[in-house]
This record gives C-alpha cells, sequence and structure tokens, in this order.
C-alpha cells in the first residue's frame, strides 16, 4: 500500500489539496449563510422568520447530489453562468451544509432563554445590540459540539466533486484505482485521508468544548 | 411633582384573557411604589408594560414623556431611562460582573471608557460586590446577582427603575442584603417602582402602595403604615391577613 502511495502520491496530493479547499471555502461560506439565516429564523418579524425558514427546509431536505447538479447542469444551460465541477461542487456543498448549520445555530439561539434578551433589552440595547453581545456568543459557545459534527459531514460530503469531476480527495482515488486495478488499497488511501483531516477536527472541537471557550 | 408614568384606561389582553382592566394609575418622580397583590393578579403584566416589555391593547400610557402606545415611538429611548431588575436576574451568563455593568453604558450611551469604569466599581462597592468583579454570574450567589443586576441598572443613569419581583428567587438570607440595597437606592430619590411579596420593604420603605388583583388597582394608598392597619378593600384585607398573619 505504501508503494501504491509512493508511485501516486502526486496524485493523491492534488485531491487531498482539493478537498481540504473546497472545504474551507464550505465551511467558510456556509457558516456565514447558515449563522445569517439562523438569525433570520428568530427574528421577531413574521415574514423573515418565514423567508429563512422555507430556504432551510428545501436545502435541508434535497439530497446534496440534486443541489450540486443544479449548478453543474442546470444552470450552464439555461443562463451563460459556466462552472466547472469544482465550483459547481463546492457552491452546492455550501448551500446544502448552510440548511443544517442553520438549524443547529438556530436551536442554540433558541436555547438561550428570553430572560437574556430581555435582560438586554431593558438595558437600552437595541434587538440588534443584544444579539450581537449576548446571544450569540452563548448560542455558539452551546452549539460547538453539533457544530462539531456538521463540520465534519461538510468534509465528507466534499466527495461530492468525485461525482462532477472536481478532482477531489475521492475523485482522484477512482482514478488510481481504475490505472492500478489496487482498487481496495486505492480506497483505504482515500479512507485514510479522510480521516487524517476529520479526525483533528472531532478532537479539536472535543478540546473546544471541554475547555468551555 | 410631575407624573413620569402615566395610565389612562388601559387595557391589556392576551387573546380572551382580559390581563389589565382599565387601569388609571400615575406614579410621580422620586415615588417609591410597591405593588403587591395575589399571584396572577396582573402585576407583572402592569410592570412589564412600564417599559414596552408588554405591549398595551388600549388605553394610554406615557412613560419619561414617551406614547408607549405608539408603534412609532422608539422604545430604546425609554428603556435607557426606564432600567429594570427581574426576579431571575438575567444577567448576561457570558460576560463578567464588571462587563455586565459596563457593557450597555458602553454600546448604548457610548460612556468613556475610563469614566465607564469609574461608576461601575463605585455601583459594584455600593452593593457590595466590588470583589466579585472578575466573576461570571455563574459564580455567585442568587442574592450577588440580584445585586450585580441592580448595578447594572443604574450603571445606565435611569430616571425609573423597575423591580418585579426581585427577591422571590431568593434564599431567605440572602433576601434582605437585596433589600438594604433597594433601600439605599430609595433614599437617594430614584424613582421605583416594585412589584414584591416582601410585605415589611412595602411597609417601611415605599411612599404608597397599591394593591392590585384581578387586572385592577383596588386600593392606592399614600400612607402604607395606615394601608396595611386598615386596609378599605375586602379583597386587600383578606389578602393581607392571609400574608401577614399565616
Amino acid at each position: 500500500m505504501l508503494s501504491l502511495l509512493g508511485a501516486n502520491w502526486s496524485t493523491f496530493l492534488l485531491g487531498f489539496w482539493n478537498t481540504i479547499l473546497c472545504s474551507l471555502i464550505s465551511l467558510f461560506f456556509s457558516l456565514i449563510i447558515g449563522s445569517g439565516f439562523a438569525i433570520l429564523e428568530t427574528v421577531p418579524n413574521k415574514f423573515w422568520r418565514a423567508v429563512a425558514k422555507v430556504y432551510v427546509e428545501i436545502f435541508r431536505n434535497i439530497p446534496l447530489l440534486v443541489v450540486t447538479m443544479v449548478f453543474y447542469l442546470v444552470l450552464p444551460t439555461y443562463t451563460p453562468l459556466k462552472l466547472t465541477g469544482f465550483q459547481a461542487g463546492t457552491i452546492g456543498l455550501s448551500i446544502y451544509s448552510s440548511a443544517f448549520i442553520a438549524e443547529t445555530v438556530r436551536s442554540g439561539i433558541q436555547s438561550v432563554g428570553t430572560g437574556q434578551m430581555e435582560g438586554a433589552r431593558s438595558n437600552g440595547m437595541t434587538y440588534w445590540q443584544a444579539m450581537r453581545y449576548v446571544i450569540l456568543p452563548q448560542a455558539f459557545r452551546i452549539v460547538i459540539p453539533p457544530l462539531g459534527n456538521q463540520f465534519v459531514n461538510l468534509i465528507k460530503n466534499s466527495s461530492i466533486l468525485a461525482f462532477v469531476a472536481g478532482f477531489d480527495l475521492m475523485y482522484q482515488g477512482d482514478i488510481v484505482a481504475s490505472n492500478t486495478f489496487q482498487t481496495i488499497p486505492s480506497y483505504v488511501l482515500v479512507g485514510l485521508f479522510y480521516l487524517a483531516l476529520t479526525l483533528p477536527l472531532s478532537y479539536y472541537m472535543q478540546y473546544l468544548e471541554k475547555k468551555g471557550v | 411633582m410631575a407624573a413620569i408614568i402615566e395610565f389612562k384606561k388601559v387595557n391589556k389582553f392576551y387573546g380572551d384573557y382580559h390581563a389589565l382592566k382599565n387601569v388609571n394609575l400615575s406614579i410621580d418622580e422620586g415615588e417609591v411604589v410597591s405593588i403587591i397583590g395575589p399571584s396572577g393578579a396582573g402585576k407583572s403584566t402592569l410592570i412589564r408594560t412600564m417599559n414596552g416589555l408588554e405591549g398595551i391593547s388600549s388605553g394610554v400610557l406615557e412613560v419619561d414623556g414617551y406614547d408607549l402606545g405608539d408603534k412609532k415611538t422608539d422604545l430604546n429611548k425609554i428603556r435607557r431611562n426606564v432600567g429594570m431588575v427581574f426576579q431571575h436576574f438575567n444577567l448576561y451568563e457570558n460576560h463578567t460582573v464588571l462587563e455586565n455593568v459596563m457593557l450597555a453604558p458602553r454600546i448604548v450611551l457610548h460612556r468613556d471608557e475610563k469614566e465607564n469604569r469609574e461608576i461601575a466599581e463605585k455601583l459594584l462597592k455600593q452593593v457590595g460586590l466590588l470583589d466579585k468583579e472578575d466573576s461570571y454570574p455563574r459564580q455567585l450567589s442568587g442574592g450577588q446577582k440580584q445585586r450585580v443586576a441592580i448595578a447594572r441598572s443604574l450603571a445606565m443613569k435611569p430616571k425609573v427603575l423597575l423591580f418585579d419581583e426581585p427577591t422571590s428567587a431568593l434564599d431567605p438570607e440572602m433576601i434582605q442584603d437585596v433589600l438594604d440595597v433597594m433601600q439605599s437606592i430609595a433614599a437617594e430619590g430614584m424613582t421605583m417602582v416594585v412589584v414584591t411579596h416582601e410585605m415589611g420593604f412595602a411597609r417601611e420603605v415605599s411612599d404608597r402602595v397599591i394593591f392590585f388583583d384581578q387586572g385592577q388597582v383596588l386600593e392606592d394608598s399614600h400612607n402604607p403604615k395606615d394601608f396595611f392597619e386598615h386596609p378599605r378593600n375586602l379583597r386587600a384585607q383578606e389578602f393581607l391577613s392571609k400574608v401577614i398573619y399565616h
């Protein structure tokens, strides 16, 4: 297996790099988009709450593959927008994951308790100041463990790139497997590369949880 | 003295439930008013309308010159001048004691940082908790939390302080510390409205006692000692006989 790895080092490395890149980009955008919709899901205004709910329910309940295909096939067919497999997969993954992150963060916001908001508002803060300085810091602390889960899921789900020729770890593993006919060792190596990403992340999240940030 | 809080025929409904019934009530600057009455009488609803935590359904409610019934009124402006202390403290769990006191003056009033700190430390000293300034709320007892909450409200230099059952969630031995702090604030001339079950406080410290039941002001006395000895309203008599001689 080591010789297989040595002989195909650059192929694996490209995949590893693309998986990391896709994961980081998706993590960044899904966290921002997801948190945004989570906040929107808890605002007093019913209209915006409904908008957020629709977004979350749509993208949480459609398979990742379908979301990705929209960006890879549907958009280029009907619009001038041309996306590479990597781009389409990363956008699909960001949007798909953001729906789950929105639900996670929303549950955190709601578990903070109305007393904190009332205390802040009675102290003269605006709704958004209360959110920014009192509610959200507590909400994010509460959701660190489930958020960690979502991040691990996101990394694993980045294998969607293999389906749209995104040159990720899974895709490159397929190439090695079909070129060398060493199917099982190839995929074992792919699995080990994923573990190299997800295990440290899991442990880091557990560390953050224990430390209580 | 001018009225700082004025209810004119205020009604409040929760669905079909009539929580405040045609309330007329005027509270002057500098008054210390205790609101007493049985559970479920609407006392908390009444006090929570005074800073807009609860809206009113009809009537006119003016606080510090603002019309709370008007949707265009900026509640944030009222709340800068009307502080509130809660039964369950509601301290910011993610901030230290000192930060709890300094946060709102910093971000709402944009008070100079050095001055903000001086004021906060002076207030914490006043409530006897300067040595806890770096603690988090979870490290404090209930009585300590409530005193921090009072300091936090005072830091905004409010014109009125509202207390919604400030001692109801406290262990008996903690209650006196909080009442002492409230008494010292009253002595400084702060306008205070206190929903309470502490009859001793209502009788000894307040200028005025309001007996509130079934969403109505049933008795309004500017002589608390007289009220506790000779309540005129029948339900007030009943209530006091149960509370005092139980």
